[in-house]
């Protein structure tokens, strides 16, 4: 780890002051990614900004009904907030699918959304990474890619994002709150996280000077149908090959809204609008579940090691939203 | 710290002192230290402190066996700032006993044999504190699920289970584990 200044601040606008005088400086609260990318001179920051004593870290009702879940707010104390529980599930379930006890103990919900990719490259500081070096090129295209993306990739770039908990977040229609200087604004999740194209280095649309205050939820929650289906290598305790959000309003035997996103496939949460208007109206039958799941990968490329993907990506998608019409739990 | 400045460096921040102090208790044992910000926690016990019980294995939170409670939640002291933890309350796997009587795990993990090279043990002791405390488990498939942060090279895990599994029951039963 190379040496660092360190710095406490207690309220937002002196956090987003210091930010903005030292383009060397980065905020850190959980750590649990940022402190493993110092121990691997990935990231290198010349100082950090403890926001930990921020007052950020309450889960509250909004005024158009939803939940406004404080940036600060550790994993677990969201996955098992009772509101949360009764309301977002999902997004409980999608918590509790990833990292350990541990590391959702530290982790908050700010860093959960900011956690840079799990590439090998990209850690492995021996090898090109056009993500941790512009322009240095990606090993991973003709390399070990088992844990790739097969959508929305770039010919620099076919990292995955991480998260479990955004891939919840990008089902549930979640938006981001934002602080700087110059005031707030709101990121919709779906443009929080971004594609690599020609600069994988950039993972979202934060900007340098600006920090996460809030993740609100908006008032459906689809608590009645809905699963969280994760595939790894281990059944606890890894990152996702392919995991799938499904959420579900149905009117009957027929899906009234379908929502559904998938995580360990692309640079950012993939939410598969187009499979979801093949849904919408139509009845909850194995056949329909089948034509969503192909036009989700009707685009998908993969790279070799990560072919089995596409097949794997469909058949999850496929038996997610089974269970998310069944409500039974995933084996 | 190196605390020259290449020229044309822009950073704004004066030059910080190298180290900071912090207050912490450890054990209910009250700390002043001086720590450079870099420090883990896990360093300044081991390498500061000589309380050696916390364990160093994969260092990038992977393996648990630096497994610590702050403030009475298992975390990975690997992962955390020394610094950050101004104020906090630690226990580490020394803090458990009370005096010469086992934890209650400690035991349950002697009487289940629920270790083989020991290493990770402290790690899995002070995260199934952690567990039982946390009060999500109803079934051994939520301990295992819930223990899974915690890895055990030698494969003890039929064991570690078993052993957390009759200390929850003893305290369900309110029966001297």
């Amino acid at each position: 780890m190379n040496n660092f200044s360190y710095t406490r601040v207690s309220d937002v606008a002196s956090a987003v002051r210091e930010v903005a005088a030292d383009s060397t400086a980065k905020f850190i609260a959980g750590g649990t990614n940022l402190v493993d990318l110092m121990k691997e001179n990935v990231a290198r920051p010349g100082r950090l900004i403890d926001i930990t004593q921020l007052p950020l870290n309450r889960i509250q009702g909004t005024e158009d009904g939803g939940l406004r879940l404080g940036a600060l707010v550790r994993n677990a104390d969201t996955a098992y907030d009772e509101t949360v529980r009764a309301r977002y599930p999902l997004l409980s379930k999608a918590i509790l699918a990833g990292a350990s006890a541990q590391l959702r103990n530290m982790a908050t919900n700010g860093g959960n959304l900011m956690q840079r990719t799990r590439c090998y490259y990209f850690y492995d500081t021996a090898t090109p990474c056009n993500k941790r070096k512009p322009g240095a090129g990606c090993s991973a295209i003709y390399g070990f890619n088992r844990i790739h993306a097969i959508l929305g990739a770039s010919d620099q770039c076919i990292a995955t994002h991480p998260s479990d908990m955004c891939v919840a977040l990008a089902a549930l229609e979640a938006s981001v709150q934002v602080q700087s200087s110059e005031g707030q604004r709101q990121i919709p999740f779906a443009k929080f996280h971004r594609l690599p194209g020609d600069t994988p280095q950039i993972d979202n649309t934060l900007q340098p000077y600006e920090i996460i205050t809030a993740i609100d939820l908006p008032p459906r929650g689809f608590a009645e149908n809905y699963c969280y289906l994760k595939l790894r290598d281990r059944a606890s305790y890894a990152f996702a090959l392919v995991s799938v959000a499904a959420a579900l309003e149905m009117d009957g035997d027929c899906i009234g809204t379908a929502r559904l996103a998938l995580g360990g496939v692309a640079h950012k949460p993939w939410r598969a609008s187009d499979a979801e208007e093949i849904l919408n109206g139509k009845p909850a039958t194995l056949e329909n579940f089948k034509q969503a799941a192909a036009a989700v990968v009707r685009h998908a490329k993969s790279y070799g090691e990560n072919d089995f993907k596409i097949e794997l990506a469909q058949n999850v998608i496929v038996r997610a939203l089974q269970l998310a019409v069944s409500m039974e739990q995933p084996a | 710290m190196n605390q020259s400045r290449a020229p044309g460096d822009e950073r704004a921040s004066p030059c910080p002192p190298a180290t900071h102090s912090i207050r912490l208790e450890i054990n209910g044992t009250a700390h002043t230290l001086d720590v450079a910000p870099w420090t883990t926690l896990l360093d300044l016990l081991r390498e500061h402190l000589d309380l050696t019980g916390t364990k160093k294995g994969c260092d990038h939170g992977q393996c648990g066996a630096c497994t610590v409670l702050v403030d009475g939640r298992r975390i990975n002291a690997c992962l955390s700032l020394a610094i950050m933890q101004h104020g906090a309350s630690i226990t580490t796997i020394e803090g458990l006993a009370d005096g010469d009587t086992l934890h209650p795990l400690q035991r349950a993990f002697v009487e289940h044999d629920a270790f083989q090279c020991g290493y990770c043990t402290p790690g899995q002791i002070c995260s199934a504190v952690g567990l039982i405390d946390e009060g999500h488990v109803q079934t051994r498939d939520d301990i295992r699920e819930l223990m899974s942060g915690n890895i055990c090279r030698c494969g003890a895990y039929p064991n570690i289970v078993a052993a957390i599994e009759q200390v929850m029951a003893a305290a369900r039963d309110g029966t001297p584990s």
